[in-house]
C-alpha cells in the first residue's frame, strides 16, 4: 500500500523547536493502519538491528512483543511464587493459631486437622497468587505512569483507537535521526513523527 | 447487517432473516464495522450519555429501592435481628437465601469472564465486562447478608484472622469461617480481573473525551496506559492466569457455601451432593440474570450489533443445561431421601412437597423446571422478550430454591416439639427488595460512567474476522 506521507520528509535537521534546551527528541514513531502491517515493520526493525523500540496497539496482536525480541514475561512465575507464598503461609497461619497459640478440642478432632484447613488453604493460594500476578503488571508495566513522551505525538490519541505505532527510540544504539526516518519510510506507515521528550 | 462467520460455514435459508451455522443458529458473532465504529459506539455511551431519559428514570428507581434498604438496615442495625421474622428453629430465614442468592449470580460473571475465556469461546467477548460488574455487585449485595445477619455487625472484623489483645482466633475448621474467605477472596480476585481488562478501555475513552475533569478521571483510572507491545504481553498473561485462578476459585466458592449446610447435621442440609448442585444452580440463577440485564440494556443501547442473536442463544443454552443440572440435583435429594431408609430424611423430603410449604416447592418446580423447558424451542432462545421472561421465571425459581432449603429443612427437624413456621417481615421484604436497589444503582452507575462492553477484545474480534480466523 503506498500512502502520501502526511508528514513532510525531511528538511534534515529537522525544525529545531524554539525551546530546544527544554526538548530533547526521545524517538521516531511510524503511523500504520493495519495490525499485520504494524507486526511485520517491528519484525523489519529488529531485524535491521534496531532493538530499544515499542510497538503500540489498541489491542493484544500476538508474537508483537516477540517480534520487538521480549519474548520472555516474568509475569507467570510471580505468580507461581505469590500462590506458593499464600497456600504455605494459609495453612501455616491455620496450624500455628489452632494446633499451638489456641488449641481447642472441637469434635475430638486433632488439633492439626489438615483437611478442615484445606478450603482456607486452597483461597489463600488464589488470593496471593491473583494480588501478585496484578502487581506484576503493574510494577512491570512500570504503571501508573499518566505522562510519556508519546503522548506528545497529536496523532498518537488513536493508539487506543484504531491506529498501530512503532516507535524507535534514541536511545538504540543504531539509531540516526535521518537513518532511522528512512527507513521508517521504508516501511509504508501513513506518517512518521518526531516524538519530543518535554 | 453484514454478516460474519469466517471459518465456520454460513447458511442462508429461506424465510430467516439472518444467517445460520450447519446446525441452524444464528450465526453472526459481532457485526460492528470496523475499529473506530466500536470504539465509538462504546466509549461514547459513557462520554455522550444517550437515552438520559430511561437512564434517569431507572436509576431513580433503583435510588428509591436503595433508599428502602438504608431504612431497613438502619431500622436493623438500631433494633437487632428481631425485626426480621427469625427464630428458633429457622434461624437464618431471608438473610442467608438472599446471600446464597446473590453469590450464585455473582457466578455466571467470572463463568463467563474465566472458564469461557480458557475454553475459546469468543461470544463472550461481548458480554464478560458487563458480567464481571454483576458479579462485583452481586458479591456486594450477597456480602452483607451475613454481616447483618451477625446480630452485632459493627464487630464483624472478629471474623477475619488477626493477632487481637483476647488472644482470640476465628474457628479454622468452621465453613462459616471458610465462608468469609471464599466469598472475600471471591470478590478481590474478581474486583482484580475485571480492572485489568478495563484499563486499556478507559484509556480509549480518556482519549476520545473532550473536557477535562473528564480527561481527569478516565486518565486516573486507565492508569497511564499507552497500548505498548511490552505491557499487552504481561498483561495478557496475567489475564489469562488470572482466568485460570478464578475458574477453581469460582467452583470452590458456592461449593463453600454449600458447606454450610452439608457439613450440618440436618436432614435436607446433610448430603454430599450439594457442592456440585449449588454450583449448577449458581451458573444457572447468574445466566438468568444476565439475560435479565443484557436483553433490555441491548435494546436500550442498540448493541444488537454485538450482542448478536447468537449470544443470547448460547446463553441461553447454558441456562437449559445447567437448569437440567439442578433438576437432577431435585431428583436426586429425592431418591436419597427415600433410599437413605432414615425416617427423619423420609419426613423430611415429604414436608417439602406436602407439608406447610410445599405450596413454595411447587411453586419452584414450576418456575425452575417446567417453565425453562421453553428453551429447547430455538425462537424462544433468540427473541430477546420471551427469553426475558424465561430468565426473569428462573431467577424467582432460584430464590425460592435457596428459600426451601434453608427455610423448610430449618423449620422441621428430628424433634416434632421444635417444628415451628417462618413468617418473613415488612423487614424481610424491604432488605430483600432493598438489595436489589442497591444492586441496580451500582449497575445504572456503571453503565452510565464506565465502558460496559470490552472495546479492545471487541477489536480484536473485528481484527480476526478481518483475518478470517473467526
Amino acid at each position: 500500500m503506498i500512502v502520501e506521507p502526511r508528514t513532510a520528509p525531511p528538511e534534515f535537521p529537522s525544525e529545531a523547536p524554539t525551546a530546544e534546551e527544554e526538548k530533547t527528541l526521545y524517538g521516531l514513531m511510524a503511523e500504520f493502519e493495519e495490525h499485520d502491517q504494524l507486526l511485520e515493520a517491528a519484525r523489519r526493525a529488529y531485524a535491521a538491528g534496531y532493538r530499544r523500540m515499542d510497538a503500540f496497539s489498541p489491542f493484544p496482536i500476538e508474537e508483537l512483543a516477540e517480534a520487538l525480541g521480549r519474548d520472555y514475561t516474568p509475569v507467570p512465575l510471580i505468580t507461581l511464587l505469590g500462590g506458593m507464598a499464600g497456600g504455605l503461609g494459609g495453612y501455616f497461619m491455620e496450624w500455628y493459631s489452632m494446633a499451638r497459640l489456641y488449641p481447642f478440642n472441637i469434635g475430638g478432632r486433632p488439633h492439626n486437622s489438615w483437611p478442615n484447613f484445606i478450603p482456607i488453604t486452597f483461597e489463600l493460594t488464589i488470593l496471593i497468587a491473583s494480588l501478585s500476578a496484578f502487581v506484576a503488571v503493574l510494577v512491570l508495566n512500570r504503571l501508573p505512569r499518566l505522562n510519556h513522551p508519546v503522548f506528545n505525538v497529536p496523532e498518537f490519541r488513536r493508539a487506543s483507537i484504531d491506529r498501530f505505532f512503532l516507535c524507535i527510540e534514541m536511545q538504540d544504539p543504531k539509531f540516526d535521526r535521518e537513518d532511522t526516518w528512512r527507513f521508517l519510510e521504508s516501511l509504508e506507515p501513513i506518517s512518521v513523527a518526531e516524538v519530543w521528550d518535554e | 447487517m453484514e454478516t460474519i462467520q469466517g471459518s465456520e460455514p454460513q447458511l442462508r435459508v429461506p424465510g430467516k432473516p439472518y444467517v445460520v451455522t450447519p446446525l441452524d443458529y444464528p450465526a453472526v458473532l459481532i457485526a460492528a464495522k470496523d475499529y473506530q465504529q466500536v470504539s465509538d459506539q462504546i466509549a461514547d455511551i459513557p462520554l455522550v450519555h444517550p437515552r438520559k431519559r430511561e437512564w434517569l428514570a431507572g436509576f431513580s428507581i433503583a435510588c428509591l429501592l436503595l433508599l428502602m434498604f438504608m431504612v431497613a438496615v438502619g431500622y436493623l442495625l438500631y433494633r437487632g435481628v428481631g425485626i426480621w421474622g427469625i427464630n428458633i428453629p429457622v434461624a437464618w430465614g431471608f438473610a442467608i437465601t438472599n446471600f446464597v442468592w446473590w453469590i450464585g449470580i455473582g457466578h455466571a460473571g467470572t463463568f463467563i469472564s474465566a472458564i469461557l475465556l480458557l475454553l475459546l469461546q469468543k461470544w463472550r467477548t461481548t458480554i464478560n465486562r458487563f458480567t464481571e460488574a454483576m458479579t462485583l455487585f452481586a458479591v456486594i449485595c450477597a456480602g452483607m447478608f451475613p454481616l447483618l445477619h451477625l446480630g452485632r455487625p459493627w464487630v464483624f472484623y472478629w471474623l477475619l484472622p488477626y493477632p487481637d489483645t483476647m488472644a482470640l482466633w476465628p474457628q479454622f475448621r468452621s465453613p462459616l469461617v471458610w465462608d468469609v474467605f471464599a466469598v472475600s477472596t471471591y470478590f478481590t480476585v474478581s474486583l482484580l480481573f475485571w480492572y485489568l481488562g478495563i484499563v486499556p478501555d478507559l484509556a480509549t475513552v480518556r482519549d476520545k473525551a473532550r473536557t477535562k475533569w473528564r480527561r481527569i478521571f478516565y486518565g486516573l483510572g486507565a492508569l497511564g496506559w499507552r497500548g505498548s507491545a511490552v505491557h499487552w504481553q504481561n498483561h495478557q498473561s496475567a489475564y489469562l492466569l488470572l482466568a485460570g485462578l478464578a475458574t477453581p476459585l469460582v467452583l470452590s466458592v458456592h461449593s463453600v457455601v454449600s458447606f454450610d449446610f452439608a457439613v450440618a447435621q440436618l436432614p435436607g442440609w446433610h448430603s454430599t451432593i450439594f457442592p456440585p448442585y449449588f454450583v449448577a444452580g449458581a451458573i444457572y440463577s447468574g445466566f438468568a440474570m444476565v439475560l435479565n440485564l443484557v436483553i433490555p440494556i441491548r435494546r436500550l443501547y442498540g448493541f444488537q450489533n454485538l450482542i448478536t442473536e447468537r449470544t443470547l442463544n448460547n446463553m441461553a443454552c447454558v441456562m437449559l443445561a445447567t437448569g437440567w443440572m439442578v433438576t437432577y440435583g431435585y431428583i436426586m435429594e429425592a431418591f436419597m431421601a427415600w433410599y437413605s431408609g432414615e425416617p427423619f430424611d423420609r419426613a423430611m423430603m415429604w414436608d417439602r412437597a406436602f407439608g406447610a410449604y410445599g405450596w413454595v416447592f411447587w411453586l419452584l418446580m414450576t418456575v425452575n423446571v417446567f417453565i425453562p423447558q421453553l428453551l429447547w424451542s430455538r425462537w424462544v432462545r433468540t427473541h430477546p422478550v420471551p427469553l426475558f421472561f424465561v430468565a426473569l421465571s428462573v431467577n424467582v425459581g432460584m430464590w425460592l430454591e435457596r428459600f426451601v432449603i434453608v427455610v423448610q429443612s430449618l423449620h422441621h427437624d428430628f424433634v416434632p416439639s421444635s417444628w415451628r413456621m417462618y413468617f418473613p417481615t415488612k423487614w424481610d421484604w424491604m432488605t430483600l427488595f432493598g438489595s436489589i436497589g442497591l444492586f441496580l444503582t451500582l449497575l445504572f452507575l456503571f453503565i452510565r460512567y464506565l465502558p460496559m462492553i470490552s472495546i479492545s477484545e471487541s477489536r480484536e474480534l473485528i481484527a480476526q474476522r478481518k483475518e478470517g480466523r473467526l
